[in-house]
């Protein structure tokens, strides 16, 4: 028996040291033992600052709570400069770290050419296969690398915040058609309806059975998760956000293609000089593959 | 190198603790900050989840003798022994002996600069590829 399926036999049975090697192994590139796609996670995005980890705190008492068990993968962005990362979402979900029920896992994005986290799907697996009932990825919805992590998520929870226009910069980034869901954080604070109504009408347009529910709540106070807990369970997503998610994972699948190609840096050159046109360049890198 | 940075006990003193999270970071490392008031369980639960090479524990509340040893027991009873243990904060030198016998590879106190860190774990890093003791279920006797 290889490595791989000791660690994967290990972890089954329930053991967290195992289960953490494998991640490892996983994130470093290695093959997953498990068939591609067999666990399903749920992504909560948002843009910086509007509460995500807090939030994603007081859902893990919930769920504790109820008997259910929580699995976190918690994606920061790598400094492009040094290749380090500072991870610091767990510091927010503080009852989290001594349940039997609770297994965080911090991951940096290790600036992967095109914003490919191949390895996100292979952990959702093997989480799922280890029996973990809820598996949630975080990331920050600030750009367009974000997206494409959150993309490979089967489901997408978008939290917002009541201050400065965080939800216009969203749609910019094109997050808000992708959300399956929508929760507006610090519903304590004044101007948090407005932000609520705010969201609202900007998806009214062309409102029909399968747009996203927009709902309040307070990490702070705990007021309103309770129901966005129990309203996950029935979330659906639909077959545009289905589409687009898909899309972006051919996208970033794609990028990384191109990014590795051994023909880029000649072709860049060639570009540079002016020797060929963007759609000859396209061809030949296509050509390669 | 996956590098847990966390604050053991009952110790609201965390500048110093973010000083080195971001130092570590700008060295090109993986850093995860615990947050305050964690306590020795929590922190081996954390590098067993995390998978970490290393922990940093920060103390400035006069615990470290009772709380810095019970992280090491904890690593080693979940056999994470070749986890690096290194510390810092205000831990006067009489206390540091005992500390380094119970598996703790270094401790760094006011005035430390982030070279000095830096040199340490790539210090660390040689000697764990030369098959060197480092871990903290290792043998202990070499430290910084």
């Amino acid at each position: 028996m290889s490595d791989v399926d000791e660690l994967l036999e290990a972890a089954r049975a329930g053991d967290r040291r195992s289960l953490s090697k494998l991640l490892t192994l996983v994130e470093d590139g290695h093959n997953s033992p498990l068939e591609r796609g067999i666990g399903s996670s749920l992504g909560i995005t948002g843009p910086p600052g509007v509460g995500k980890s807090s939030l994603i705190g007081k859902m893990i008492d919930i769920w504790v709570e109820r008997g259910e068990s929580v699995a976190v993968l918690a994606v920061d962005p790598s400094s492009p400069r040094s290749g380090g990362a500072l991870l610091g979402d767990r510091m927010r979900m503080t009852n989290a770290d001594s349940s039997d029920l609770v297994f965080i896992r911090s991951l940096a994005t290790r600036n992967h050419p095109g914003g490919l986290m191949d390895c996100l799907t292979a952990m959702v697996d093997i989480l799922s296969e280890c029996g973990w009932d809820k598996i949630l990825i975080e990331t920050v919805g600030a750009g367009q690398s974000e997206i494409r992590v959150v993309a490979f998520a089967d489901r997408i929870l978008l939290v917002d915040g009541p201050d400065r226009g965080d939800i216009i910069q969203a749609e910019k980034a094109g997050i808000m058609e992708l959300a399956d869901l929508i929760v507006i954080n610090k519903s304590d604070l004044p101007e948090a309806e407005r932000a609520a109504k705010s969201v609202k009408s900007a998806l009214s347009v062309g409102e029909d059975d399968s747009t996203p529910d927009v709902l309040m709540v307070s990490a702070h106070s705990g007021e309103g998760v309770e129901d966005l807990v129990d309203q996950l369970r029935n979330t659906k997503t639909s077959a545009d956000r289905e589409r687009l998610r898909v899309r972006e994972r051919l996208i970033s699948a794609w990028d990384y293609t191109l990014l590795n190609s051994t023909e880029l840096d000649s072709t860049l050159q060639a570009l540079e000089k002016g020797s060929i046109t963007l759609q000859e360049a396209v061809d030949r890198i296509r050509k390669e593959v | 190198m996956r590098i847990v940075v966390a604050k053991p006990g009952l110790d609201g003193h965390d500048r110093g603790a973010k000083v080195i999270a971001r130092a570590l970071r700008d060295g090109g490392h993986e850093v995860i900050y615990t947050g305050l008031r964690r306590t020795p369980d929590e922190i081996v639960r954390i590098v067993i989840d995390e998978d970490a090479g290393a922990v940093g524990l920060s103390s400035l509340s006069g615990a470290h003798s009772v709380l810095i040893p019970r992280v090491c027991e904890g690593l080693r009873a979940s056999k994470m022994d070749n986890v690096i243990v290194f510390a810092g904060g205000i831990i006067p030198e009489y206390d540091r002996e005992s500390l380094y016998a119970e598996g703790v590879r270094a401790i760094f106190g006011p005035g430390t600069t982030s070279t000095e860190i830096m040199e340490f774990l790539s210090t660390i890093e040689q000697r764990s590829q030369s098959g060197n003791p480092v871990g903290v279920g290792e043998e202990a006797g070499w430290h910084w």
